[in-house]
């Protein structure tokens, strides 16, 4: 199963490569990072995606706990939470191609941020899945390039991760 | 111990570093000295609180600083180099970190602005140590110096314990930059706070678990010794009368010697221990972790057992074996509560059936019982390990290297006191005994100190027999010479038609004329008549002298019982044509 786990991190050197380094060391399945300072200039925080049985879950939040630099941790996929993921695709748009690429971009609420004579570029945010349909809906669009910035996220309601 | 309330005195980043080693009460600092180091080296010179002791490889000074730390828990410090002097350092980082031994180590590092440009003698000690550390640090401000090693310190020795490193850049130690120092009373992390107490209502669950339990088994392992918790823990078994298994890193943890000791459990455990943790209704786990060594196929493992599982590290619950009711504190607080609460309620476990229980434990005793061939001219090791235990009145420090005679060494030495049983179980590092043996006798200087290993792991560090000379050592190694490594010949033996393929130790040095051209005492033993005689020089007329057993013993025999692979724990070979 998949899984989002969001961290505080003390920013501090070496602590992003010690979380990440337990991730190869042990085996665990990393699908996307990101991070981050807080407002709080002292914290770090990470959204990471996972996948594994229950267990595996298990250990990964128990590992990650015993790291010292780890302030406070939750797995976001156990209550209602939001996801949110950027990304830019660099298309090739040239004739009628041009507007049947803003259409689509359209539907799915993308931008496009940047125009040359033979490419757009469209940026989009939403939930990887939404990301995921969009390139799907590009056939026949030659891609050029897909640039995702992985899933962010945060619990919905009062719920949440601060010291 | 703080010099918070004087007028803060003005202190090379180098001199804080070994203050602050006084501060926290260090006596002795195992190192070897090299260019990014000299400014600390200089430091310790001029003064004459914190000892050093100079080590012939920077391997033997961790497991120095190791074994000091298995004998007192409390952490051993180790002072090394930059680039070669902390590699060399790895291996005992690695090894303490797989038995949760607290250690500091600093390394010493190129300057500041030179990191990252391939310097002389640079290398990524924080990158390389990473994985085998519980932490690690490196000093960016001198002035940041005292709280770092309070920090590393504090680290090391809370929660589960592990080794820290601290990189030390040449440039933080300048002995002519100078910078007031505090050392503080006690640090505080808002993102590291171990659990002390264990859950209350988790405790009770546990004591009504074990209660109605009709076959139990206390299995300890080795948090119950870090953590101190022997005492209540033979309290809690004889309270109940439970049958006890202590783990290879446990041994000592209850009295090898009483009744309801019924040996080591696992891969080389008794015949007994085995049975009894297969056949239990209810499993008391403390500070053990139930690794493979132990479980042997964990489909197969314990099937009717419920699990009571007390441990330190989260992580460690429910990681191999599913524990039903977890315990997440310090041992000795948790062993502490259950008896309080025992006591309080005046209840034991079901007479009659413990009865029964033990009945049935008391035959499996029987089936094997640690017996070995002892028909044959050939000196058996068993025996020599016994006749140890014997002249040492199971009162030794017996440190042990890797192979056969540790599992001898294990299963025949009556261990029992706790701290008492020094070996490498988790990365099972040959060349461990020499070194940890001298850091154990360094300490206890009185103590009888033995080093029990073969022809192949005494020559690991063998080097050291040196700094045994420079600082007076009197150990005494059992060298349990089968001219192999036994162990791996055992395997080939059992798996690979006795092809022994690099397993022989060809061209063995005298380890006599070498032992004497160190300055020590050396006697050769090859028949059973002899070893008598020899112990007895060795343990009484050469007393305060290091002393090299060399014991040629037989060279076919194996270690049993010896868990057959993919089985259940109970499944077992017990002798060369026996089997469970
Ligand atoms: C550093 C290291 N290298 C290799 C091994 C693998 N190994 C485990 S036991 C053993 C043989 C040890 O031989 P010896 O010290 O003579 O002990 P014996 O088994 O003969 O009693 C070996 C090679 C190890 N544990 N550690
Ligand atoms: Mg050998």
């Amino acid at each position: 199963m998949r899984h989002i786990i969001s961290v505080l991190l003390e920013n501090e050197s070496g602590a992003l490569a010690r979380l990440v380094g337990l991730f190869a060391q042990r085996g665990y399945n990393i699908d996307s990072l990101t991070v981050a300072p807080t407002e709080d200039a002292t914290l770090s925080r990470l959204t990471l995606v996972t996948h594994g049985n229950d267990q595996v879950i298990e250990q990964i939040t128990k590992q990650l706990h015993k790291l010292i630099e780890v302030v406070k941790l939750t797995d976001l996929s156990e209550s209602a939470h939001i996801e949110r993921e950027l990304m830019l695709v660099k298309v090739k748009a040239v004739g009628e191609q041009r507007d049947e690429i803003k259409r689509c971009a359209d539907i799915f609420r993308g931008q496009i941020v940047d125009v040359s004579a033979t490419t757009y570029t469209v940026q989009l945010v939403g939930t990887s899945d939404k990301l995921d349909a969009f390139i799907q809906a590009l056939t026949g669009t030659p891609i050029l390039e897909v640039v995702r910035s992985g899933v962010s996220g945060i619990s919905r309601g009062d719920k949440t991760l601060t010291m | 111990m703080t010099s918070q309330s004087k007028q803060a005195e003005m202190l090379s980043g180098a001199a804080m570093i070994i203050r602050a080693l006084a501060d926290e009460g260090v006596e002795y600092l195992y190192g070897y000295p090299g260019g990014a180091v000299l400014h600390i080296y200089d430091a310790l010179f001029q003064q004459t609180k914190v000892k050093h002791v100079l080590v012939r490889h920077e391997q033997a000074a961790t497991h120095m600083a190791d074994a000091y730390a298995r004998a007192t828990g409390k952490a051993g410090v180790v002072l090394v180099t930059s680039g070669p002097g902390a590699t060399n350092a790895v291996t005992g980082i690695a090894t303490a970190y797989m038995d949760s031994i607290p250690m500091v180590v600093l390394t010493g590092q190129v300057m500041s602005h030179l990191i990252g440009e391939d310097a002389f003698q640079e290398t990524d000690m924080l990158g390389i140590s990473r994985p085998i550390v519980k932490h690690n640090m490196s000093v960016r401000r001198p002035e940041d110096i005292p709280y770092l090693i309070k920090k590393a310190f504090y680290i090391a020795q809370s929660g589960r314990p592990g080794p820290v490193v601290l990189d030390i850049p040449k440039d933080m130690t300048i002995p002519s930059q100078k910078f007031p120092y505090h050392y503080p009373d006690d640090v505080k992390l808002r993102s590291y706070q171990p659990k002390l107490k264990g859950h209350s209502g988790q405790i009770k669950k546990a004591v009504t678990a074990l209660l109605a339990a009709k076959k139990p088994i206390l299995y300890a392992g080795g948090g119950v010794i870090m953590g101190g918790a022997s005492e209540e823990l033979t309290e809690l078994a004889r309270y109940l009368n439970l049958p006890v298994t202590n783990t290879l890193m446990g041994l000592g943890a209850y009295p090898g010697g009483d009744k309801q000791f019924i040996g080591m459990l696992g891969m080389h455990g008794s015949y007994e221990a085995n049975q009894t943790m297969h056949g239990a209704d209810l499993i008391l786990a403390v500070g053990a972790r139930f690794d493979d060594r132990v479980t042997n196929n964990t489909k197969k493992f314990c099937p009717d057992a419920t699990i009571i599982h007390i441990d330190i590290d989260p992580a460690s619950i429910s990681k191999t074996i599913n524990a039903h009711i977890p315990i997440v504190g310090l041992v000795k607080p948790v062993l502490t509560e259950m008896l309080d609460i025992l006591k309080q309620k005046k209840k034991k476990l079901d007479a009659a059936a413990l009865e029964k229980w033990w009945q049935q434990i008391n035959e499996w005793r029987q089936v094997h019982g640690g017996r070995y061939d002892t028909e044959t001219p050939l000196l058996k090791p068993q025996y020599v390990i016994e006749q140890v235990s014997k002249i040492t009145k199971g009162d030794a420090f017996v440190c042990s290297d890797v192979g056969q005679h540790q599992m001898f060494a294990a299963q025949y030495y009556s261990f029992n006191k706790p701290n008492r049983w020094i070996n490498s179980g988790g990365l099972g590092t040959m060349g461990f005994g020499l070194p940890a043996a001298m850091g154990v006798k360094l300490n206890f200087p009185d103590a009888d100190v033995v080093c029990v290993t073969g022809e192949g792991s005494i020559q690991m560090n063998i080097q050291e027999l040196s700094t045994c000379k420079q600082y007076g050592l009197g150990v005494k190694i059992i060298n349990l010479n089968n001219g192999y490594l036994g162990m791996v010949k055992q395997w080939q033996d059992m798996n690979y038609e006795s092809r022994y393929a690099s397993s022989y130790m060809d061209s063995l040095p005298d380890f006599i004329k070498l032992a004497e051209a160190y300055g020590h005492v050396g006697i050769r033993v090859t028949k059973p008549e002899e070893l008598q005689p020899a112990l007895e020089r060795a343990f009484v007329e050469h007393k305060d002298q290091l002393v090299f057993l060399d014991i040629h013993i037989d060279p076919k025999e194996h270690v049993y019982p010896m868990q057959i692979p993919g089985g259940a724990i109970n499944e077992m070979f017990l002798s060369k044509t026996e089997r469970t």
